[in-house]
């Protein structure tokens, strides 16, 4: 899976967590909490689906990872990158 | 005794929010019910397949986000409907009610089967590996959740729990919010009860294992109290929720009264898990009429509990020709003919579906009576048609449920 693939991915969670928001102004380099209702079980959301999705496994240290766009993609690129 | 208390200790009704199969408004419910509308239709859930029930079509985006839909469950958006639509009939200057003072007292028959089945099925598909179990789960299914997401939704600081009660808990919830009014716990309560019951496949499959689950080839015909063929329950989702104020408080602001509670009963059959105990259910009805300083002959109509099963509807009809066989006056109807049983819901929607008659003087029928089973003609059952009467001052509504709870719930014209 290509970095501009999971972006895609992240997107598509994100679509489903907050259906009531505007995505296409996302800025990729802003934390997604304050550009976004997001508290911290819409986090967890983010985490269980890609569990669910691809189970991918992110420890708990590591959500601070998934702090913007650009941090959550880099972070996954290597771990989803066989992915298809 | 309730009889004679001072104002601050009488309770009214002020408001009304509710949603049924057969209408989302008290108006629409009631014209559904004289007009003989039922709200049960086709319907098919998961193992079971399909069945009957009645399902509700209210707006969930009236009071609440997508989000919000995602993330609660389908009786706290009930809930929340209910809630929203009542505080909105009450005339309430809700931007200036001291929400620490709201106190949200909702019956539930139950809660969590729901979000429980939901995540099994889910987990079914990852082997049963537990670390897919959503964390959202724990939060849908705490027993306060329906109440607590109408606390959630609208900012509401007072107290907020679910009363469980089988399907006696929507005139418990009722009851429960009038004695939190007269000791000073709330200056106002929503109180009733929801049902999100025709989502958990359990409860069909349940009432199915034990002979209780109605059939019919026509949906509208399924529900069917007092007739000789009727075959069982018809699952039904619904809520009910009252604004509940002190007499003085309702008065001094002008407020719409729907009625007054005016009596009430809650006992319990310790005889039997299922089977019901006539003997309690008219001790009961006598209790709630003694506390209300009424006799029999007072009520103008009695909204009965029966479910459409032949011992329910048999064992009630022999409580209340015990309560009220001498009595001249009494029509007796019921709405479960019309929408099914709304369980938690139930009592309240029921109570709600016969207020009406205060202002229009028209009592409501049972419907789906194609024979009148004998052991159910009641003197004063109104079959199939309402039925205008002079007068309507006092409803008695019957309420009763599994394990043997008994509630009684008096409402009187002010």
């Amino acid at each position: 899976m290509t970095p501009g693939e999971i972006k895609a991915v992240i997107l598509d969670i994100l679509e489903g967590i907050a259906p009531d928001e505007d995505l296409s102004g996302l800025k990729d380099d802003v934390p997604l909490r304050e550009q976004l209702e997001l508290d911290s079980m819409d986090f967890l959301d983010i985490v269980m689906e890609l569990r669910k999705r691809y189970r991918v496994q992110i420890p708990e240290d590591d959500y601070v990872n998934l702090a913007t766009m650009n941090s959550t993609v880099e972070y996954l690129a290597p771990l989803m990158k066989d992915l298809s | 005794m309730i009889a004679g208390l001072p104002e601050r200790d009488r309770i009214v009704i002020t408001g009304v929010g509710l949603t049924a199969p057969n209408g989302d408004d008290l108006g629409a419910f009631r014209d559904s019910l004289l007009a003989g509308r039922s709200g049960v239709t086709p319907y098919e859930i998961r193992y079971v397949g399909q069945t009957v029930a009645g399902v509700c079509h209210f707006d969930e985006l009236r009071y609440q986000k997508k989000k919000d839909l995602r993330r609660g469950t389908r009786a706290g958006s009930v809930g929340i409907y209910c809630a929203s639509e009542a505080i909105r009939d009450a005339g309430l200057d809700w931007e200036n009610v001291d929400r620490s003072m709201v106190g949200i007292y909702i019956g539930v028959t139950e809660h969590g089967n729901v979000e429980t089945e939901n995540e099994i099925h889910e987990l079914k598909g990852f082997d049963y590996d537990t670390k897919f179990w959503s964390h959202h789960h724990n939060p849908r299914t705490v027993a306060n959740n329906p109440a607590g997401e109408i606390s959630l939704s609208l900012g509401i600081t007072g107290p907020h729990y679910t009363i469980g009660a089988a399907c006696a808990a929507g005139n418990a919830g009722i009851i429960q919010g009038a004695q939190m009014l007269r000791l000073g716990e709330c200056d106002v309560a929503l109180a009733g009860g929801v049902s999100e019951s025709i989502h958990t496949f359990g409860i069909f499959a349940s009432f199915k294992s034990q002979g209780a689950l109605a059939t019919h080839d026509d949906p509208h015909r399924a529900s069917r109290p007092f007739d000789v063929d009727r075959n069982g329950i018809v699952v039904a989702e619904g809520g009910c929720l009252y604004v509940l104020e002190r007499m003085d408080d309702a008065r001094r602001r002008g407020a719409k009264i729907y009625g007054e509670i005016a009596g009430y009963a809650i006992n319990s059959d310790a005889s039997d898990f299922v089977l019901p105990n006539p003997e309690r259910q008219a001790q009961c009805m006598q209790l709630a009429l003694k506390r209300a300083g009424l006799n029999a002959d007072d009520v103008d109509i009695v909204s009965t509990h029966a479910t459409g099963t032949a011992s329910g509807d048999t064992q009630e009809c022999l409580a209340l020709r015990s309560v009220f066989g001498e009595s001249r006056n009494t029509r007796f109807n019921n709405a479960k003919s019309f929408i099914g049983h709304a369980m938690g819901a139930a009592g309240a929607l029921e109570l709600a579906g016969n207020l009406p008659s205060f202002a229009d003087g028209v009592c409501h029928a049972t419907i789906n009576v194609d024979q009148l089973d004998p052991d159910c003609a009641l003197n004063g059952l109104v079959v199939n048609q309402p039925r205008e009467e002079k007068r309507v001052d006092v409803i008695l509504n019957n309420s009763f449920g599994m394990l043997g709870i008994n509630s009684v719930l008096i409402v009187k014209r002010v």
